[in-house]
């Protein structure tokens, strides 16, 4: 298998995954289904899969204090001790678990290898990259304002936040749109960071060699439906326009646990609302638990304290180690001889006399 | 060094870029020399209980596996699975974002895409995937799976014994995700087969009999201080009086035993004996022990278990003298042991007392609970409270840049405390680039028991980094000693610098302590401890 393979599977996958609801509801109206049904199936997934996961994950101690210290020790008083990334405490702990939950701060020190052989003469240098940090914190981000923006078509009161994050996020469209007579909305900026992020994400993988090496069909795929969902979408939005207020009724209703099937919305929107299905139901079975793993993870979590307090393994057992009698029994005579302090004095002398 | 090994300008010429068409799960593993290991010896193998024990080789196709190899291994993995968070997290959340992927010295200096600490574990992974999760076995190499047939064991093997588990990957990772837990953890699997390299497992079975790695019997360890004791008087004109064993002694002291066995640790090791004679008229009852000989633990590249056993020593014999705290040499993976593990797997040391310096009252309460101090905290320390009279000008034929070792930077945090003690010790003190020290260090490319003679090629490429930084503050400033704090760096680092910085020495740090510290009544010193003259005495020398 190569990236050709992966590539073409993971693309295929997503095409047949937009075909479906296409089908589905376009040539045989199966709106309910892909309307209530499917949906409702998905978040009973998602959740039920997280939970099942993370237990899972929780079930498997961590027998020792493993943390990665990227910074000076807690130790003599007068040595200036770093505290977030070698935490001694759990309030550092926090502070080290919140940077790198809500700025990615291990990524920020991502660096590039730059390595360049002259005559023979090799040269390993690190050169400045944070792109990656960009696309991954742009690509986070911008999922989670329109993930709270999608909030005014799932409650019937937009709250508050709802609207200040829409004004926002349309605010700066830098006079592109909406084009007069058009009936073009504002445009979100979100929506262009988003898919510029993702396109980002796919090209690096197909562009770096060593990316592309590693990459597998579960790497592309979310990112292809990324890309479906964020580009269906955009279509709604921008150009495929579909009724807001009959979606509103649907979404409001999925919410309430009343659901309704409103006649009259695009197949566009059963696109876009399958994609979001599909996503959060693969979600526990895929690399995207990372967002939950991170928390657990045991070199971010753990402080440095393993010389202050005993950290207790739940499974530790006795093991059998050469003790120290076994060991003077073996060299007991040459111990003496050469001057060093015994247990004991050795049989044999004693009865050194007896035995001839 | 063997005749094989390529020369630097050939071994320079890296490609770092992977196969474009033929994917990762399609190349299989070739076993080369130059790379790999040695197999365990049958006799070491049984000296410690392990399994499988036969002599075998890695570079011929029959590696006598158990017939029930696979079921034993996946047996290992569950069991594994359960009592890891570590391992069945990074088993599911890694996104292959490659951020570590050229951070580690194996892939700078091999270009082998497989020494990507991402694919190191992908090995693993893809067989964690077929085996314990419902996509995997459904969608085969589709979703990454495959299954563990002896060819994937083999490139396991082999890549497993290409880490040296420095942990600069997990500093990067944005899930922390450690490939160095993958190792231990992988490499506890190939242990229940008995494919061990003997570069570990002789050790293991050395240090389980005789106390230490080396396989130093009581009374050679004994001369071989001995023997420093008498060097030390020729050079200083003191004598210091060592003791072993010693019941009712306050310290137990415990380095590794390369500083007993092994130049230039060997100098270290006689500026420990210089700085304990000279604090021993201020209060310091020190022991050294020939039973628990040995600071570092072999067993921890091989499983938890081998390493708890091994470690086992140093509590059993702190608690056998009735010292009241103990204090650590200058090593490497011994302190990771020690910070993270001993009190976990041995402890509590509720029979020792938590450790005060007896010289300056110190409390070391980082300290607490296990009661072991590093000897550069202890050092640090006395130099702060101004406790040693020093002559850093005895140094001052060295230029000298600090190398971080791995586990002390990275499962410690061990930065400032060698640094303190070195600037105090001699007055030319370089940095290398900052991406390269600290926690961003870069291994010695031997760590984790791959300081064997037969990977010589290993070993030169996967230092390359390190060497790189270090001939950079060569030509810059002139430096011309690394000082380190571990055994393992001492051992190996002056074969890399050979190969390639030549100019460039290896020092531990209490190795330029012994040099500086001024004795009452001593000679006065025309050479180090090195037999080296000072600067300054070159002259005298030819007199």
């Amino acid at each position: 298998m190569n990236f050709i393979v992966s590539i073409l599977f993971s693309f295929c996958a997503v095409i047949v995954l937009v075909l479906i609801p296409w089908i589905g509801v376009g040539a045989f109206n199966l709106r309910v289904l892909f309307g209530i049904i499917v949906p409702y199936a998905a978040m009973a997934t998602f959740f039920v899969g997280i939970v099942v996961k993370v237990i899972g994950w929780a079930q498997s101690p961590s027998p020792f204090r493993i943390p990665t210290t990227a910074g000076q020790q807690w130790s003599l008083p007068w040595i200036k001790h770093s505290p977030i990334d070698n935490p001694r405490t759990t309030g550092g702990v926090v502070v080290r678990m919140i940077f790198e939950v809500l700025t990615f701060r291990s990524l920020f020190r991502n660096t590039r290898l730059e390595y360049r052989n002259t005559d023979g003469v090799p040269k390993v240098d690190y050169e400045w990259e944070k792109w990656l940090w960009l696309a991954a914190l742009l690509f986070h981000y911008s999922f989670l304002v329109i993930f709270l923006r999608h909030f005014r078509l799932f409650l019937q009161q937009i709250p508050g936040f709802v609207t200040l994050l829409d004004n926002l996020d349309g605010f700066m469209q830098m006079g592109i749109l909406p084009i007069p007579g058009l009936n073009i909305p504002e445009v979100y900026l979100t929506d262009m960071l988003i898919m510029l992020a993702l396109t980002y994400l796919f090209v690096r993988r197909l562009y770096i060699p060593q990316i592309r090496y590693l990459s597998l069909p579960a790497d592309y795929f979310p990112l292809f439906l990324l890309l479906a969902l964020g580009f269906t979408g955009i279509l709604m939005r921008y150009l495929l326009r579909v009724d807001v207020t009959a979606v509103k009724e649907l979404a409001v209703g999925l919410f309430k646990f009343q659901p309704k099937s409103p006649e009259g919305i695009g197949v566009i929107f059963y696109i876009h609302l399958f994609m979001i299905s599909v996503l959060v139901a693969y979600f526990p079975f895929s690399k995207l638990m990372h967002f939950a793993g991170v928390f657990l993870s045991p070199t971010r979590n753990l402080s440095n304290n393993s010389r202050i307090k005993r950290h207790i393994n739940p499974w530790n057992y006795p093991v059998k180690y050469h003790t120290y009698a076994e060991y003077e029994d073996e060299f007991r005579d040459h111990m003496i001889e050469a001057g060093l302090p015994v247990e004991k004095q050795p049989e044999g002398a004693a009865e050194t006399g007896e035995k001839e | 060094m063997a005749d094989t090994t390529p020369k630097p300008e050939e071994l320079s010429r890296i490609d770092h870029t992977p196969p474009f068409m033929r994917g990762w799960m399609d190349t299989p593993v070739e076993i080369r020399k130059g790379i790999a290991c040695y197999g365990a010896a049958g006799k070491n193998l049984s000296a410690v209980g392990m399994p499988n024990a036969r002599n075998w080789t890695p570079f011929e196709d029959d590696w006598k596996l158990p017939d029930d190899w696979q079921s034993i291994v996946k047996e290992g993995f569950r069991d594994r699975l359960d009592k890891f968070r570590s391992l069945k997290l990074f088993m599911d959340i890694c996104v292959r974002c490659g951020a570590c992927a050229d951070k580690c010295h194996f892939f700078i200096g091999s270009g082998d895409p497989k020494n990507m600490p991402v694919m190191r574990a992908e090995l693993i992974r893809s067989v964690y995937r077929k085996n314990f999760t419902t996509g995997g076995k459904v969608l085969g190499k589709l979703a990454g799976a495959r299954d563990l047939t002896e060819d994937v064991l083999k490139e396991w093997w082999y890549y497993l014994y290409q880490c040296t588990e420095c942990r600069r990957c997990s500093l990067f990772c944005p899930y922390g995700i450690d490939t160095a837990e993958v190792t231990i953890l992988g490499r506890e699997l190939t242990n229940l087969l008995g494919l061990n390299t003997d570069w570990i497992q002789a050790p293991v079975a050395n240090c389980n009999r005789t106390g230490n790695h080396l396989g130093i019997q009581p009374h050679a360890y004994k001369d071989m201080l001995d023997f420093f004791v008498d060097e030390i008087e020729e050079i200083t004109g003191i004598r210091v009086e060592p003791t072993f064993n010693r019941k009712g002694a306050e310290i137990l002291f415990i380095t590794p035993s390369g500083d007993v066995f092994a130049d230039p640790g060997t100098y270290t090791c006689m500026g420990y004996l210089m700085l304990f004679h000279y604090l021993q008229s201020m209060g310091l009852d020190i022991t050294w022990s020939t039973y628990a000989s040995e600071g570092g633990n072999f067993g921890y590249f091989t499983s938890h278990e081998m390493a708890k056993r091994l470690n086992a020593k140093m509590y059993a014999e702190a608690r056998r003298l009735g010292v009241k705290w103990i204090l650590g040499g200058e090593c490497g993976h011994m302190w990771r042991v020690l910070n993270q593990y001993m009190d976990t797997w041995n402890g509590p040391a509720d029979f020792l007392e938590e450790p005060v310096s007896p010289i300056t009252g110190t409390k070391f309460e980082n300290a607490k609970s296990t009661k072991m101090v590093h000897i550069t905290e202890f050092t640090a320390d006395l130099i702060k409270q101004n406790k040693l009279k020093l002559d850093p000008s005895r140094n001052d034929h060295l230029t000298v840049t600090f190398h971080d070792s791995c586990n002390p930077a990275r499962g410690m945090g061990l930065f400032e405390e060698p640094r303190y003690v070195i600037k105090h010790v001699c007055n030319n003190f370089y940095e290398m680039p900052p991406e390269t020290i600290r926690e961003q260090t870069f291994c010695c490319g031997s760590g984790a028991g791959l300081n064997a003679g037969e990977d010589m090629e290993l070993r030169m490429r996967g230092g390359l980094p390190r060497a790189n930084a270090v001939q950079h503050v060569h030509e810059k400033h002139g430096v011309n000693m690394m000082a380190c704090i571990c055994a393992i760096d001492r051992a190996v680092f002056p074969t890399l610098m050979e190969y390639w910085v030549p100019e460039v020495d290896i020092t531990g740090v209490h190795e330029m302590v012994g040099n500086a510290l001024v004795f009452e009544g001593e000679n006065e010193r025309t050479t180090d401890l090195r037999g080296e003259p000072l600067a300054g005495m070159e002259d005298d020398e030819d007199v």
